[in-house]
């Protein structure tokens, strides 16, 4: 337990430490400059991109229409009756998170967790506003002037800003961007983007801005379920403490010999989560390894050999302590852990990838009227009725035959159609629509008896798609 | 529960927060002051939230200034407004145009099943499937004609009410007090042979006559019926009060008579087409 998430003089509550990460430069660093760029660019850019899905279709790659009830990827296509693809992704998104912990630790929540990322950005625009961490301690000691109070407002107005322009990229995946940014500006866009952008600013604001690394200490239940998939082969920052200890700022005046840590602090003021990372492997270490480059360049100014602090397994550790040579990187990453977890991943998307290859463009239902099951008609044959459904999956119009199979005297006719009876129908579906139409099977009275199941069979006359539906004929007893 | 000593752990070097349990002691592990804050805007949004709305039925009526009941006619409104562009088209199309425009029938036959549920189907039934005395829509057997126009016709202006002198009207006479007992035996006989129902063939035989002097004028010389006076179709398997000698013999000599109102007093005109175009639909309409 770090010192700020225990009780002071045995209070119940504790209060928020103030952190003031420093500014630090080095590998680790400039990696995540480099994924927050990328990360950000995605975030904000992928509403804009254009795809040519046809005349009268949407042209946004990624959209989630849902007043029409339809899912955009590129060049997919995904209906709500096909949800589990949704759900596959996100069992994927699952997995592939104990995948990466499984071979480089907690990389999600150092690189890539949104609340890291933003508090990255935010932080950034704190120290442009009020400088480095010792200026940032004096600004917040000294008394409310002018200049502070510039400095305060303007770290307020860029972070509100930011987190506006974040919650207003957020409903641009919702809706076609660019008319959606014209009904923005001009105050007419529905209640509900307004609302969505407000919400997300506000959380952004409070989050990114306000709460940092309180979201992952105490509201994140990541890093409790990242605390028990961590093993002895897991990549963690680690501090060396068999190289470093015992400690001590004043190596030629010390009586014994003292380990390579000065104790300057730099570990500690540069951490973004306030920890000290030389009292081990702690719930608040987002493994960022800012840690490391702030003591890899104190090392270096004292040519010391760096990796005091580094990304290390707990095998290595000890290895390491017993003067052992250390596995190779591919021993700690190839373990069964691994290799499981990629299985269950990639057999997924594969899976998924089948699915998506083979599915049908075409889906097909007759749900059978069942108030009245049956009508005696005048002539004393009876008919059923049957709601119609034809979802046309494809982005093009479609002509589908509806026909029967075994009801050798069956006819189909359509309600309000004046086609004579049939054995067959012909249904024109709109691209990218469902049809819904009352059909009727009529058997003569001299057939009755012997009809029971029979099959609904639609076929896209034109192309390959096929559903057949199995259906029974209701007749009086 | 007992009050002992706080003492720092020795297991964790976390302190106790000096509550004990039978000996099992509890560690201090502070919540954020900032939750505990989130907790008390809880209460004051519970508070702000029971003033704003009614929270206590009869007790408050809540600062929202109405009830849900009222947001639910307030959002009816509003759909209806948003019906209204639909509502002139169907007003403005003759019922041939509708059945012929997919969005027209599409909406026609919505609105028209809505209008089905809340008006008609106390007597013809949720599904049209109709009860003894009341015809089953899905059919094809009509009494007043099955075209589009005769069946907008019917429901706008009701059976045998005295609402609408457009009211279909026709009343068959009781013929318990023109013909003898035996008569009636006859001519129950023969409409059953008309409509291939089990008889007795030489009733039926003796029964020819007394229809054709009496029944054939409404009903027809082969039962065929007559839409233009409401009389039904005989020779068919449809019995509208029920198919066997015990019901068609007190048809004849008492007959009942359905009654529907003139909707057309009652629903707007749009409201009567949707409902036509729904009934036709459904499966019997000529």
């Amino acid at each position: 337990m770090t010192d700020h998430i225990s009780g002071e003089d045995g209070e119940l509550y504790s209060s928020r430490k103030k952190i003031y990460p420093k500014t630090v430069t080095g590998f680790f660093r400039t990696m995540k400059w480099r994924i927050m760029a990328v990360t950000l660019a995605v975030y904000y850019l992928t509403p804009w991109i254009r795809w040519y899905r046809g005349e009268g279709q949407p042209d946004q790659a990624v959209l989630i229409d849902l007043a029409n009830r339809r899912f955009y990827f590129f060049f997919i296509e995904i209906w709500p009756q096909e949800f589990y693809f949704v759900a596959g992704l996100l069992v994927m998104a699952g997995i592939g998170l104990f995948l990466v912990t499984s071979v480089i630790g907690r990389a999600w929540c150092g690189y890539f967790c949104p609340q890291t990322v933003w508090t990255d950005l935010f932080l950034h625009v704190e120290r442009f506003m009020e400088g480095d961490r010792n200026a940032q301690i004096r600004l917040d000691a000294q008394p409310w002037t002018a200049a502070k109070l510039r400095k305060r407002a303007g770290k307020h107005v860029i972070w509100l800003i930011i987190a506006l322009l974040t919650g207003g990229a957020w409903v641009f995946y919702f809706a076609d961007a660019p008319t959606l940014l014209g009904r923005l500006l001009r105050f007419d866009a529905p209640f509900v983007a307004y609302a969505s952008i407000a919400v997300l600013t506000a959380t952004t604001y409070v989050l990114g801005g306000l709460m940092r690394e309180q979201v992952c200490i105490y509201m994140c239940p990541w890093p409790r379920i990242q605390g028990a998939m961590l093993d002895q082969n897991s990549l963690t920052v680690t501090y060396n403490d068999w190289r470093g200890e015992p400690r001590g700022k004043h190596r030629k005046a010390a009586a014994t010999p003292l380990g390579d840590c000065v104790d300057c602090n730099a570990c500690v003021a540069v951490c973004p989560t306030g920890v000290d990372i030389r009292e081990g492997q702690q719930i608040g270490c987002i493994t960022c390894g800012l840690c490391i480059d702030a003591c890899d360049s104190v090392m270096g100014k004292l040519d010391l050999a760096k990796g005091l602090i580094s990304y290390s397994t707990l095998t290595d550790y000890e290895a390491s302590k017993a003067g052992a040579p250390q596995q190779s990187v591919m021993s700690a990453i190839l373990k069964p852990r691994t290799a499981i977890y990629a299985a269950i991943w990639g057999g997924i998307g594969l899976a998924m990838i089948a699915a998506l290859v083979v599915r049908d463009r075409l889906d097909a239902g007759f749900e059978h009227a069942r108030n009245p099951p049956f009508v005696r008609l005048a002539n004393g044959s009876i008919r059923n009725s049957f709601a119609l459904k034809i979802a046309n999956m494809r982005l093009e119009p479609r002509v589908f035959q509806v026909s029967l199979s075994d009801l050798p005297d069956g006819m189909l006719t359509q309600s309000n159609a004046p086609t004579p009876p049939g054995r067959s129908i012909r249904v024109q579906v709109p691209a990218n629509k469902t049809h819904e139409s009352q059909i009727f099977v009529t058997l003569p009275k001299e057939s009755v008896r012997n009809a029971g199941d029979f099959t609904f069979e639609v076929i896209d006359i034109f192309g390959t798609d096929t559903v057949t539906y199995d259906a029974t004929f209701f007749k009086p007893e | 529960m007992a009050d002992e000593e706080k003492r720092i752990d020795a297991e964790t070097g976390t302190e106790t927060t000096g509550h004990s349990w039978d000996g099992i002691e509890e560690l201090n592990t502070p919540l954020p002051r900032w939750w505990l804050w989130t907790f008390y805007a809880c209460i004051v949004f519970a508070i702000g939230y029971a003033i704003w709305y009614p929270a206590w039925p009869g007790a408050t009526s809540g600062a929202v200034g109405g009830t849900l009941r009222q947001g639910v006619a307030a959002d009816i409104a509003e759909h209806a407004k948003g019906q209204a562009v639909w509502r002139d088209r169907i007003n403005a199309a003759p019922l041939e145009e509708i059945v012929k425009d997919d969005q027209l029938l599409t909406f026609a036959n919505s609105a028209g099943k809505a209008a089905f549920g809340v008006n008609c189907s106390q007597c013809h039934g949720s599904g049209a499937q109709g009860f003894a005395g009341y015809p089953n829509l899905n059919d094809d057997a009509w009494l007043w004609g099955g075209s589009l126009d005769e069946i907008y016709h019917t429901i706008r202006h009701g059976v045998r009410n005295e609402d609408s002198d457009d009211a279909r009207y026709s009343e068959m006479p009781a013929f318990g007090d023109i013909l003898a007992k035996a008569e009636i035996t006859d001519v129950a006989n023969h409409v059953m042979s008309l409509g291939a129902l089990e008889h007795d063939a030489g009733a039926a035989a003796r029964g020819a006559e007394v229809y054709a002097d009496n029944c054939s004028a409404c009903h027809g010389e082969t039962g065929a019926g007559d839409p233009e006076q409401g009389a039904p179709r005989l020779n068919d398997a449809i019995w509208l009060f029920g198919g066997d000698a015990d019901h068609i013999t007190a048809q004849i000599k008492q007959p009942a008579h359905g009654v529907m109102p003139a909707w057309g007093l009652r629903l707007d005109d749009d409201t009567v087409k949707a409902l036509a175009v729904y009934v036709h639909g459904l499966g019997g309409g000529d």
